[in-house]
């Protein structure tokens, strides 16, 4: 009951507050564009009906929240899912490549983080180089990798994926040489004086140390490589996705499709996370953790 | 044997050398001249090719006696790097041609860098300044293997310029096109990312200061202050585009709102950071609220605000950046990028990539060092 009075309370009362403001401005902003359309057709309309008439314009500059549901309801659950339209087919497209190249980022994540715990050159060379790649806008070379590789003639999932491992591998990659290396030195001695061989070390101590430092950093990886499939559809000319519909509705001003993708990428994003935190915890709890 | 030290690098160097004697001709214009000897055609590594196994099987052999481990690793680096460098000079003119030796002794040369750097990493100097010293060219070492490696394969192998340009080019390209490269940073980052990152730390951090002053706001914004910094928020782009218009406002919104969360949560919970203890003290001195907070509570939460100043800096550049992927005038960094992709001069792409690390780079320095000064009472600035 706690958790209700502390949590849902104070949140739903904030997320009420914002929907009202959002149609405060919806009917702001979209004011100036209905006054003019008025003027032009002569009509006066009242108070409540130019209020009305602003929350229901087909292109407004910015949508009331229930024309982004209903538009969102229908591509969602009434269009066939494999029409060009449906919100589920685009989050489809994007997502497969967020799964493949989140999979590849965290492997060679790992892979990279074992390497510069275990051999100490990569850790004085390549240690460096990682952590100051992060403050390089990575993102900027999204569309190179895209219009180069179809270049060559890969084009679909695989350059998309790409992206996303590259985004997604920097914060598997800290995250996990930081997990490996959490085993208290007490820990380590204790695996000496039982003469446990580096490997032994590595899977009975090291491994199960780091397994919460994965979760939490493969959450921020996944949510990272979402945003690298959407910008990574930005320049194939908009075929299909969610960034695709992004630039669609840019190019045409359909603002209430954008909107609904931005909410279809949001509920993507929100699911991605849940999932591997549910997964963090059931790891977790297999693995004997209990709550603490 | 007590003066010889052998290492697995160094001897698989000599390898490499030895299999590339073998295979013999380097490159395609050397192998023709070899199967003709009548014709006199030029070709690479005329002079220089015993020069540089001689210089890699020297380096090898030298690193395996037992020396001062200066000494040892100012060989390594002279030879490898000596016969790197003859080694991409060399091909100039011949782009495409080489053959496996080619690599062969790449690979060599690289493998004594390698062992360079081992040796350097194994160094433990008792100086402080040496240490810094040490610091820095580890790492400076392994990236310049990563140009060279870049450079040499792309031109041995000929790579189609559109693919993958040689550093080289696209040091050229960047030193050619400074003026153009120099007003896009003006419009994305000094306009853009400079107003938007400002106005959006600002703004979280007042919204912080807000919600520690009201629990009930702190309660309902934390969760969705959280959920938020999952979200891809860089899709409000093409909405921001519409609103503000093609210059650099949109762009600035854009920032505004990617730098606007991480602000708050981490301002919030830095605010948080203070112990019992030292807020129990504050009030034995009768300290009000705002007292606290400027005196106490504000400094325990300069790492986590500054934590944030850094996690912005990034992404205020990617925000304006990809902002600009939507739309802008002609000029600006994600405008370069996107239309140059769309020509296919890559190289220019790079330079412009290259531009953005280094802005990113000098960017997220400032904020480290500022933190430095700020935080100068912190252990881990102290060194503790």
């Amino acid at each position: 009951m706690d958790s209700f009075r502390d949590k849902l309370i104070p949140v739903t009362t904030i997320l009420a507050g914002v929907v009202v403001l959002w149609y405060v401005f919806a009917v702001i902003l979209n004011a100036p564009f209905q006054r003019d359309m008025d003027s032009r057709a002569n009509a006066t309309p009242g108070t409540m009906e130019f209020v009305g008439k602003t929350l229901s314009q087909p292109k407004p500059t910015m949508p009331a929240p229930h024309q982004v549901a209903v538009n969102f309801f229908e591509n969602t659950f009434l269009r066939p899912i494999n029409s060009n339209r449906s919100l589920v087919y685009n989050a489809w497209v994007t997502l497969s490549s967020t799964l493949l190249g989140f999979a590849f980022g965290t492997a060679l994540g790992i892979v990279i983080a074992v390497g510069i715990v275990h051999v100490a050159t990569l850790d004085r060379s390549l240690m460096p180089w990682i952590i100051a790649s992060q403050t390089i806008p990575i993102l900027a070379v999204a569309p190179m990798i895209i219009v180069v590789l179809a270049a060559v003639g890969i084009t679909g999932l695989v350059p998309k994926a790409m992206i996303s491992t590259y985004l997604s591998f920097f914060p598997v990659t800290v995250g996990m040489v930081k997990g490996l290396r959490s085993p208290e030195i007490m820990h380590l001695d204790l695996m000496h004086t039982y003469n446990a061989s580096r490997a032994q070390t590595f899977w009975k101590l090291r491994v199960p140390a780091s397994v919460p430092f994965l979760f939490t950093s493969m959450k921020v990886a996944v949510a990272a490589s979402l945003v690298g499939a959407i910008v990574g559809e930005l320049p194939t000319g908009a075929v299909a996705g969610i960034g695709a519909k992004l630039l669609a509705g840019a190019y045409y001003s359909q603002s209430i499709d954008i909107w609904s993708a931005l909410v279809a990428g949001s509920i993507v994003a929100a699911l991605l996370v849940m999932v591997v935190g549910v997964a963090g915890r059931l790891v977790d709890r297999a693995m004997g953790g209990r709550p603490a | 044997m007590n003066w010889l030290k052998p290492s697995w690098q160094g001897v698989l160097a000599i390898a490499l050398c030895v299999v590339a004697v073998v295979l013999g001709a380097m490159s395609k214009p050397e192998a023709a001249a070899l199967a003709d000897t009548a014709a006199s055609a030029a070709y690479p590594y005329h002079a220089t090719k015993l020069l540089m196994m001689g210089l890699v099987v020297v380096a090898a052999l030298v690193s395996m006696i037992r020396i001062a481990p200066l000494i040892e690793a100012g060989v390594l680096f002279v030879g490898a790097h000596l016969t790197a460098w003859l080694l991409i000079s060399g091909i100039g003119g011949f782009e495409g041609t080489a053959l496996a030796p080619y690599y062969l002794l790449l690979a060599a040369a690289w493998l004594l860098g390698w062992r360079c750097v081992a040796v350097l990493s194994d160094i433990r100097p008792a100086h402080k300044g040496s240490r810094t010293a040490l610091r820095l060219v580890i790492p400076a070492i392994f990236g310049a293997w990563i140009l060279i490696i870049w450079e040499a394969v792309t031109r041995g192998a000929g790579i189609p310029f559109i693919l993958l340009p040689p550093p080289s080019a696209i040091g050229a390209r960047f030193a050619n096109s400074l003026p153009i490269l120099g007003a896009d940073v003006r419009q994305t980052i000094l306009k853009a990312v400079l107003f938007g990152y400002i106005v959006g730390s600002g703004a979280g951090f007042i919204t912080a200061i807000l919600a520690d002053r009201v629990p009930f706001l702190r309660r309902g914004l934390l969760p969705i202050g959280n959920m938020v910094s999952a979200l891809p928020i860089i899709g409000v782009a093409p909405i921001m585009v519409m609103w503000f218009g093609f210059d650099w406002q949109s762009k600035a919104a854009v920032v505004i709102i990617m730098t606007f969360f991480p602000m708050l949560v981490n301002t919030v919970a830095g605010l948080a950071a203070s112990g019992h203890m030292e807020r129990d003290l504050m009030r034995t001195y009768a300290s009000g609220y705002w007292p606290t907070l400027v005196k106490l509570r504000l400094p325990a939460a300069a790492p986590f605000i500054f934590n944030a100043l850094k996690i912005n800096s990034t992404l205020a550049l990617i925000g304006a950046i990809v902002a600009e992927f939507f739309g802008t005038p002609v000029v600006g960094m994600g405008f370069r990028i996107s239309t140059e992709v769309g020509r296919m001069n890559i190289d220019m792409v790079w330079a412009e990539i290259a531009v953005a690390a280094l802005a990113g780079s000098v960017f997220y320095g400032v904020v480290a060092l500022v933190e430095r000064a700020v935080t100068f009472w912190h252990p881990s600035v102290r060194g503790g």
